[in-house]
């Protein structure tokens, strides 16, 4: 999100509160988040994808609901009208292109309203089939396993650029320009996650009853498109149904929020990320002290842009009566991995932990022959932070950032367990205590910071290079 | 959902007079910002403490490949620089050279600049320990140079090397330097002190309240920031400059146009060139003797070489330029250099005065033999 969408957003969301705030709110929110997909999209060369992308991330979000939503729910007149308001939105949205002036709400020109109306009866026609098919569980099973394959696809740069090529191929535009930033899409990473979340929700008999407003706005909320947090829908409708909060405390509170935000990702990340560690500043740079300086740099900047963006997310949040999840609890104070693990990108961890981390735990420790408990732990806290390297990039990098917090998450699981039996003097004095506590930050942050190398570099090869450099070992 | 009991409900706050306190806030704020004037703050610095001072003053504009800026702040240009750090000693002998982007060092490494060059070249002189401070900075303008000169001066040097070209004469060029128009104030009070009011006329005699406010201030603010946190990437990497592989040569090949700026034909108008800044500037220097040099330019052998020595100079300007020089030279007492052809044209990078390495080294030769040959005058 730009500087200039993150006002405007602002501005809309301030003078909503104070005009009407307790009128229409869903369809406010439900209008703002929608255009807000189309908006935030950034433009890409492949002619009309900016545009289908974000009209893919609507069409699959109703399909999704139409998938899990019980029948007595998906068929209520207000779903009906609702259904139709988004596709009038849309239908408005791509009428744009008429316009003589240059589009202002979607990253380039629509397409040809003929077309528009053609995709939305295939749009349609996929709800219907999901909502109609005789065997909603292996719908479902499809819908999540298409949704891991086009995050693969996404993530992955072989098969981003595959993927770009076939497209340019249909669009007839030259291959020779083709690059992997030619599939940007725009969140997609969380919309993805919060669909597979209602999915699996769904599967387990957990989801409850939603209409389909709640539902898009759930899934595409315009304050937490872009960089999350990845809300739980639960909890999101909660808010949405419930009442407003005084709209002074709602301003004074969410918009400090926003303020600091803003400070943090548009004067301090972005201030730092002069300095950050990147692939051409890891080959510059002279000397060990400066690397680490470059690497220190990246850590605080990485951090400062997400949980700026976040605080943002849940100040605007706060203004339109929804109380975003937190995602990030100063992090980098933390004295060991486990507990950096808690509290940065909750959100994300909190999702692994429900889908991946605890069913693998049950499935390797029921049956008859239960794995041990160091060789669980092992697996699957590698298994899961490899998944979360992943879910950044499906690159040898990001396995390996991810196989470094795996691998440091079960040695500490181990030395803490070693501790407890172990350690010889519990009520050891506040200042030994504070001591432990402080070199124990002092050591996790440099474990982050050491796993950054991985996350801000682009290859292995250049990873030990730097790694090298770090310790004085290469020029 | 529970509703807050009146004990705990926090205090309701006005909305209008909420927006009206942040709105006094932010006016008084300007108000002090710009009544304390803090004209110093480009003084303040991590360069030469925390990071290395610059070699060069800060240009670039391309500061994420250069880790460089060009910024408008004169004093933050020299806090940033490592001449600002250096104590003059009674056994060194220093030397400034100031001019264009040619002595800046464009597409050259810092160590590959003219005063490296000389520093290495000309280790002692007179007896003491020779220190070169590269002054010079990218745009053709006498007065941008003269301001230069009058800042540098209070370090104290004991030569002042000033190679330079016709173009940096022209009249309309002299207040068209983002140095000069980024300093109005000062620009009028060194061209006043060196008796030349009218080329500072149209520049303010003070800044105006508006540019002194935090708001009017934001952009020279957010320069100095960028310009230290770049201080860490040229500290820790040694790169000031972006180096492209491949650049676009020196054109060589001209229309069949003789003209230069508003005349086409000799005699070239004295009136048009702004002699009496480098008069100015050997009276700002004083007792520091100023070596002015007619630096090399590009003497092109492609299409209409006959009309222009390159894209700069038609053949008839740049000759009868080079004979008022002398004549100038001559009557004012000037010590003088002419260079012009010192360097043979593929020796020149993208422009007709940028030098290769090579050329750079010739440059630095000749200039180094004139130094030796001058003594301790």
């Amino acid at each position: 999100m730009a500087l200039g969408q993150i006002l405007v957003g602002a501005a809309l969301a301030f003078l909503w509160i104070l005009i009407f705030p307790h009128r229409k709110r869903l369809y406010f929110l439900l209008t703002s988040s929608v255009i807000a997909v189309f908006w935030f999209q950034p433009g890409l060369p492949i002619r009309g994808l900016d545009f289908w992308l974000p009209f893919a991330t609507l069409a699959i979000t109703v399909a999704t609901w139409a998938l899990t939503a019980p029948a007595e729910v998906r068929l209520t007149r207000a779903n009906g009208v609702t259904a139709a308001f988004v596709v009038a939105l849309v239908l408005l949205l791509g009428a744009t292109r008429y316009l003589p002036a240059e589009p202002l709400l979607t990253a380039g020109r629509p397409p040809p309203l003929t077309w528009l109306a053609l995709a939305l009866a295939a749009a349609g026609l996929l709800a219907f089939v999901a909502k109609r098919g005789r065997n909603p569980a292996l719908a479902m099973s499809l819908t999540l396993a298409a949704l891991v394959a086009t995050l693969v696809v996404l993530k992955n740069p072989t098969l981003a650029m595959w993927a770009d090529l076939g497209l340019r191929r249909l669009t007839g535009q030259p291959v020779t320009h083709a690059s992997i930033a030619d599939l940007q899409w725009l969140g997609f990473s969380y919309i993805a996650f919060r669909l597979m979340h209602t999915i699996r929700d769904r599967q387990a008999g957990r989801l409850p009853p939603v209409d389909l407003g709640e539902f898009v706005t759930y899934v595409v909320f315009f304050p937490s498109l872009v960089a999350g947090p990845i809300d739980r829908l639960e909890r999101f409708i909660q808010d949405v149904r419930g009442p407003l909060p005084p709209a002074q405390d709602a301003v004074r509170n969410g918009g400090w929020r926003m303020a600091i935000g803003l400070f943090k990702k548009f004067a301090v990340a972005d201030g730092l990320a002069l300095i950050a560690l990147n692939a051409t500043s890891a080959q510059q740079v002279r000397g060990a002290v400066w690397a680490w300086v470059l690497l220190y740099a990246y850590a605080l900047r990485i951090y400062f842009d997400f949980s700026g963006y976040t605080d943002i997310a849940i100040g605007l949040g706060q203004w339109l009566g929804v109380r975003l999840p937190e995602n990030f609890d100063a992090p980098y104070l933390q004295p060991n991995l486990t507990q950096f693990w808690n509290r940065w990108h909750m959100t994300l961890t909190q999702w692994f932990r429900t889908y991946v981390f605890n069913p693998l735990t049950r499935r390797l420790r029921s049956g008859a022959r239960p794995m041990p408990i160091a060789a669980t732990i092992l697996v699957t806290q590698v298994v899961t932070m490899l998944l979360i390297g992943m879910w950044h990039g499906v690159t040898w990098n990001f396995a390996l950032w991810g196989a470094w917090h795996g691998l440091g998450l079960f040695a500490h699981n181990r030395w803490s367990d070693y501790m407890r039996r172990h350690d010889a003097a519990p009520g050891q004095s506040h200042a030994l205590h504070g001591l432990r506590q402080a070199l124990g930050v002092l050591l996790t942050f440099n474990y982050v910071a050491l796993g950054w190398v991985f996350f801000a570099l682009p290859s292995p090869a250049q990873s030990l290079g730097f790694m090298l450099k770090l310790v004085g070992a290469a020029g | 959902m529970n509703q807050p009991t009146r004990e705990s409900r926090p205090p309701v706050v006005s909305m209008p007079r909420l927006a009206a306190k942040v709105l006094i806030l932010f006016v008084a704020a300007n108000l002090v910002f710009a009544a304390w004037t803090p004209s110093g703050l480009g003084r303040l610095s991590l360069y030469n403490r925390l990071v290395p001072g610059r070699e060069r003053l800060p240009f670039g504009e391309s500061p994420q490949l250069s880790y460089n800026l060009s910024l408008e702040d004169l004093e933050a240009m020299f806090a940033s620089h490592r001449i600002s750090s250096e104590q003059s000693r009674p056994d060194e002998y220093r030397i400034l050279v100031l001019g264009d982007s040619s002595v800046w060092g464009a597409l050259l490494r810092p160590e590959q600049t003219l005063a490296a060059k000389l520093a290495d070249l000309v280790p002692i002189v007179c007896g003491k320990r020779t220190t070169v401070y590269n002054l010079g900075y990218p745009t053709l303008s006498l007065t941008k140079d003269l301001l230069i000169l009058d800042r540098a001066m209070r370090y104290q040097p004991d030569l002042v090397l000033w190679p330079t070209t016709l173009e940096a004469f022209v009249r309309e060029n002299q207040l068209a330097s983002p140095v000069v128009v980024g300093n109005p104030v000062y620009a009028r009070d060194v061209l006043v002190r060196a008796g030349l009011s009218s080329p500072g006329v149209g520049l303010p005699t003070r800044p105006s309240f508006w540019a002194q406010t935090f708001i009017g201030r934001r952009r020279a603010l957010a320069d100095l920031i960028r310009l230290q946190l770049y201080g860490v990437m040229w500290a820790a990497t040694g790169i000031d400059q972006a180096y492209p592989e491949i650049y676009p040569a020196a054109q060589t090949d001209f229309e069949a146009d003789s003209s230069f700026h508003h005349e086409s034909a000799p005699p070239l108008d004295e009136t048009h060139l702004a002699f009496e800044v480098l008069d100015a500037a050997v009276r700002v220097a004083g007792h520091v003797p100023v070596l002015v040099v007619n630096e090399p330019i590009l003497i092109s052998p492609g299409t209409n070489s006959q009309l222009r020595y390159n894209f700069y100079y038609p053949r008839w300007a740049f000759d009868q330029f080079r004979g008022l020089m002398q004549q100038r030279a001559l009557a004012s007492d000037w010590e003088y250099l002419d260079l012009w052809n010192l360097v043979p044209a593929n020796d020149f990078t993208n422009t007709a005065i940028h030098l290769t390495r090579r050329g750079e080294s010739m440059l630095a030769q000749s200039l180094a033999q004139s130094i030796r040959a001058r003594g301790c005058r």
